[in-house]
């Protein structure tokens, strides 16, 4: 028999304790997909974040890193620096990147480092409770705004990819999601695209990836997915932000 | 032919696999892990086809599939 898929051997065998149905876990598949196709295992350094993937260093099977909240880029562009022979990413959640970290992901993309990000956009700070984020949607219920966020108080979200889009220093950034296979395999693409700019020293590359949070979202995982399609793709759409050749 | 290996200790029993299989054969088990969660089981393994959406799905890479 012929295998047609399998765990691939870049994820440790730790398991992950993501809650159920939580995509993070399909997100740090695709990005250890991607290292396994390009072949870079020996030479990938990863920057765990501060959130719910703070164990990220746990499941990559490469050199891990751990950063202060929100300063994954700025640990990163140090490492990238002294080692520019070593592809080196972060994995950083919506509250880590957009909220705490918004000058250091803003200074490393304007700076052109070559560096990869992967951000998980699953508008809520999961780990502490399902606080409001930078990326909460206008009318979503959270913890801290337990009648629906709203703008007029809170201001409105931030669509981060097209807000670095506008700067001159990236190189490649992308919007997926991962709600159903093809959007799962679509992700996959840019960010395996994502690898190759940093290769191919084009500079800054991002992929902002919509994920769930079923357990602060209060919703059984399906019915979590089928939110994040109907009410998140509108206020992020979709799709491939800057591309330079 | 198609064959589908669950590891069941890993599985948390979160149906996503479940939801987007084609032929509807994957269900919770009566069984439960050492996590306390029903593991994901092949109702009729005849039926299978080998896509792998189940497994492209899963966030806890809990499934493998293979194919003749
Ligand atoms: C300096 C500092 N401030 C605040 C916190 C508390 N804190 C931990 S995780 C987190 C937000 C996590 O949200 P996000 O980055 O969206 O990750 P998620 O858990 O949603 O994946 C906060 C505010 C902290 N650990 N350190
Ligand atoms: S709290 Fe939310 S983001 Fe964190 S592991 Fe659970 S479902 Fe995932
Ligand atoms: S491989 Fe396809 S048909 Fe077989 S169980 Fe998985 S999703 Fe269903
Ligand atoms: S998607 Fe994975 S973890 Fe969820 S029920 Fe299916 S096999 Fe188990
Ligand atoms: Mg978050």
């Amino acid at each position: 028999m012929a295998v047609v898929y399998e765990k691939t051997g870049i994820l440790t065998d730790t398991p992950l304790h993501y809650c159920p149905g939580c995509t993070h876990g399909i997100i740090h598949r695709l990005v250890a997909e991607a290292i396994d196709e390009l072949g870079i295992q020996g030479k990938t350094i990863g920057i765990a974040p501060v959130g719910c993937a703070v164990f990220a260093y746990n499941y990559f099977n490469t050199d891990m890193m751990e950063a202060a909240h929100g300063r994954a880029p700025a640990v990163a562009t140090g490492c990238k620096r002294v080692n520019p022979d070593n592809i080196v990413f972060t994995y950083q959640g919506d509250g880590d990147l957009a909220s705490i970290g918004a000058a250091e992901i803003t200074h490393a993309a304007t700076r052109g480092e070559n560096i990869t990000v992967i951000f998980v956009n699953n508008a809520i700070y999961g780990m502490t409770g399902g606080q409001m984020a930078p990326t909460t949607l206008p009318g979503q219920v959270t913890t801290t705004s337990p009648y629906g966020r709203d703008p007029a108080l809170c201001g409105y979200p931030i669509r981060v990819s097209e807000m670095l889009a506008t700067l001159d220093g990236p190189a490649y950034i992308a919007r997926c999601s991962v709600h159903d296979v093809k959007h799962i395999m679509d992700a996959k693409k840019c960010i395996k695209k994502a690898f190759e700019t940093q290769i191919a020293k084009k500079g800054f590359s991002m992929v902002e990836v919509l994920s769930s949070c079923p357990t602060n979202w209060g919703m059984a995982p399906r019915e979590a997915l089928n939110w994040l399609e109907a009410n998140m793709i509108p206020q992020y759409p979709l799709g491939v932000k800057k591309e330079v050749e | 032919m198609a064959l589908l290996t669950i590891a069941q200790e890993t599985c948390k029993g979160c149906g996503l696999c479940a939801d987007v299989c084609p032929k509807q054969i994957l269900a919770l088990s009566r069984e439960i892990n050492s996590k306390g969660y029903h593991p994901i089981a092949v109702t009729d393994q005849s039926k299978c086809i080998g896509c792998a959406f189940c497994a492209r799905m899963c966030p806890d890479a809990v499934i493998k599939v293979e194919k003749e």
